[in-house]
């Protein structure tokens, strides 16, 4: 964040501004950006869903409103927003409106963790990947409480699956970081990425890949784990009463976090914002130029935005592709053959260290 | 841990239709369950007291949208036996044509409303595809995509049957049952929501009176295209499996579709090879028998009977249907005992339950 400091000061000093105020402003410019860009992404990103489901199922996806159905997610937001704000009768109304609202906080906080390029980092501390771990366990945590304040059956059964869930896809989520930590020896995500410059992780540590890639899709609540909005058993599990405004925080965070999930995915294991053979586009086209230095922060982004699509596509594509599994099911896969896989995979990753 | 009452349904995604099922909960644990029926009942059977034969014969489509033409068969039937109608062979070759598409058609539907159940997406757009391509014939033959009115008593509407097309149809549609296969027959989730899941075993389903595929998946060798004289001529397989659970049902649904397939080719094969075709029926009922009668017909979802009273007139006296939906229905009570809420929808679907055929 030095660099872009630094530009900033100096831009500011050309247009005579006062130093004091654009020091406050550079704090809250970067949050209001971020902010700007996950609204942005969420939007685009309900539309690649549904365009790609689409295809998927030999259908077009949306396709009326703006060119190429491009601006049908804005329209079905602007719906949203704009509906009436339906308070319940029996419940607590007072949790049943905070749930949302904290839920989608918590996922703002999570992709400002993220280093997007190799300069912009907002929060960028040396436990960083444990600031994610706490602050991604606060949606899961409202959603039970969204459940449970709605006073609706449906909602409740969605609650409590979410809570044995929770429990379960935690510990191998948990572990595999902690085999990373072990390779890398830092828990700060830009270093973490830094590390990978040569080998990317993911060919040391395939087998937490595939574990950490499987307890995140339980994590995001996506088919085949989808047990706490099971569509087809509890109409929308925790979110059933919620319509309007509140459901749009729900949704919208649904993605949001499907998307900084993705980014962490690619961040550990697929080298974040580095580019593949680690040759920059940049340098290939334009040669060392002093353009080029801002050319690659935009490529980094370009990088780490590509590798996420990927693995969002990917997991779009297991959604179109499994059924659901029962809650049975689910908990016997992740304590029974996915918990004690991750603490092997731990011993494995600890002794090659050794 | 404290019991939960919850009433899944009426309107409830899954409950393809209007079926409450009350069901006690612990925990995810079923302790009961009451299926409570009767939410799309139009009187069907009373109504045709009230309407003449001819009247009442666009209406008998409607006891079951999926499989209009099974319906329609057992009803001409009974009219005509009765009343000592000749039914030309050609016609009757036409009506297993029909009925076996119609057959397709309904279990292609449920194919891809039990995925969705166990929340697969994509199965189900596939099986519309396909079945549309059914439907379109179906459009093309009588007009209609649903409520055909399409056989008559003494044969059928009229004798324009684009033959070429069904056999296209019929190859595509045995191509793409390979697909479905491909994805979904080994699928391990699909396989763990479906194998030993709501066991029916053999005196459980004769106790309770199932028909059809049901039936069969339980290993019971009952097929009533055995007993009906226009299917005489004509070669197929009964499909069995032996288990009675969902994935036999499954199964046994899957090798149907193929085997009415089989049934299709030999049809068109008979009727292309028949230079003599007859007019089509122009049967006006104007002297009406006394009498009563059962006509039968293995529709797709069990045994259906068609019961008519005739005292003469020109209403019947008394009309009954027996629709193989109504017994699974009745079975679920037990079915449900005792399993998890997630499986409720894996065995309820996997039954073929159509509301409207239940309630008529």
């Amino acid at each position: 964040m030095n660099f872009l400091l630094c530009k900033f000061l100096e831009f500011i000093k050309t247009i005579n501004f006062s130093e004091h105020i654009a020091l406050v402003l550079f704090s809250i410019l970067p949050f209001a950006l971020i902010l700007g860009f996950l609204i942005l992404t969420v939007i685009g990103l309900v539309l690649f869903e549904r365009k790609i489901l689409g295809y998927f199922t030999q259908r077009k996806g949306p396709n009326r409103v703006g060119f190429w159905g491009i601006l049908q997610t804005t329209a079905d937001a602007v719906k949203l927003l704009c509906k009436e704000n339906i308070e319940i009768s029996s419940g607590d109304n007072f949790l049943f409106t905070l749930s949302p609202i904290i839920a989608f906080a918590a996922i703002i906080i999570l992709w400002c963790i993220i280093p997007y390029n190799a300069e912009f980092n907002m929060i960028n501390s040396s436990v960083g990947i444990l600031i994610y771990l706490i602050v991604s366990s606060f949606p899961m945590l409202f959603h039970f409480l969204a459940g449970y304040s709605s006073n609706n059956k449906y909602s409740i059964i969605g609650s409590y699956r979410a809570l044995a869930l929770t429990a379960s896809y935690s510990v191998p989520i948990i572990f595999t970081i902690l085999s990373i930590i072990c390779i890398t020896n830092t828990m700060n995500l830009n270093n973490i990425i830094l590390f990978q410059t040569k080998k990317w992780i993911i060919f040391s540590n395939i087998l937490g890949f595939v574990i950490f890639y499987i307890s995140s899709i339980a994590k995001l609540n996506r088919c085949p784990f989808d047990l706490s909005e099971a569509e087809s058993e509890l109409v929308c599990g925790y979110h059933t009463e919620y319509s309007g405004m509140r459901f749009a925080m729900f949704f919208l965070g649904e993605y949001a976090e499907l998307f900084v999930m993705c980014i962490l995915i690619s961040i550990l294991f697929l080298g974040g914002y580095l580019p593949p053979f680690n040759v920059y586009l940049a340098n290939i086209f334009m040669g060392n130029c002093s353009l080029c230095r801002y050319l690659i922060y935009f490529e980094q982004t370009f990088w780490l935005i590509f590798k996420t699509l990927l693995i969002i596509f990917s997991i779009i594509w297991i959604r179109a592709t499994l059924p659901r599994f029962t809650q049975k099911t689910t908990l016997d896969f992740f304590w029974k053959y996915l918990t004690p896989l991750t603490i092997i995979n731990l011993i494995i990753i600890t002794f090659m260290r050794i | 841990m404290d019991k939960m009452i919850l009433n899944l349904g009426p309107q409830h995604p899954s409950t393809h239709g209007v079926l409450r099922l009350q069901v006690v909960l612990e925990g995810e644990h079923v302790v009961s369950c009451e299926p409570d029926i009767g939410y799309l009942h139009r009187g069907m059977e009373k109504l045709a007291e009230a309407k003449s034969y001819i009247q009442y014969l666009p209406m008998v489509d409607r006891v079951d949208y999926l499989s209009g033409f099974f319906y329609s068969y057992a009803f001409c039937n009974a009219v005509e036996c009765l009343n000592h109608i000749e039914v030309p062979q050609y016609a009757n070759y036409v009506r297993v044509m029909m009925m076996e598409l119609n057959r397709i058609a309904s279990h292609l539907l449920w194919l891809g409303t039990y995925l969705l159940d166990l929340g697969a997406i994509s199965p189900m757009f596939y099986t519309f595809r396909e079945r549309e391509t059914i439907l379109d014939y179906f459009e093309k033959i009588t007009g209609q995509r649903m409520m055909y009115n399409y056989f008559v008593f003494g044969g059928v509407r009229h004798n324009i049957l684009y033959l070429d097309n069904v056999i296209k149809i019929v190859n595509n549609i045995l191509f793409k049952i390979n697909e479905y296969e491909n994805i979904i027959t080994d699928n391990p989730i699909f396989l763990s929501r479906t194998k030993g899941i709501g066991i029916i075993s053999k005196k459980k389903a004769l106790d309770w009176a199932i028909t059809g595929p049901n039936l069969r998946a339980c290993g019971i060798l009952s097929d009533y295209r055995m007993n009906m004289h226009i299917y005489d001529d004509i070669e197929f397989d009964i499909v069995m499996s032996n288990e009675g659970d969902c994935y036999s049902r499954y199964i046994v649904r899957i090798y149907e579709m193929r085997e009415s397939a089989f049934i299709i080719k030999q049809c068109v094969d008979w009727l292309k090879s028949n230079k003599k075709i007859p007019e089509p029926s122009q049967i006006f009922l104007n002297n009406f028998q006394k009498g009563e009668i059962y006509s039968y017909v293995e529709a797709p979802r069990g045994l259906s009977f068609c019961y008519l009273n005739s005292v003469g007139e020109s209403t019947p006296y008394r009309l009954k249907w027996r629709t193989g939906s109504y017994y699974s229905t009745q079975l679920l009570k037990e079915l449900l005992k005792g399993c998890s809420l997630a499986d409720i929808m894996a065995i309820y679907g996997s039954l073929d339950v159509v509301l409207p055929e239940v309630d008529r």
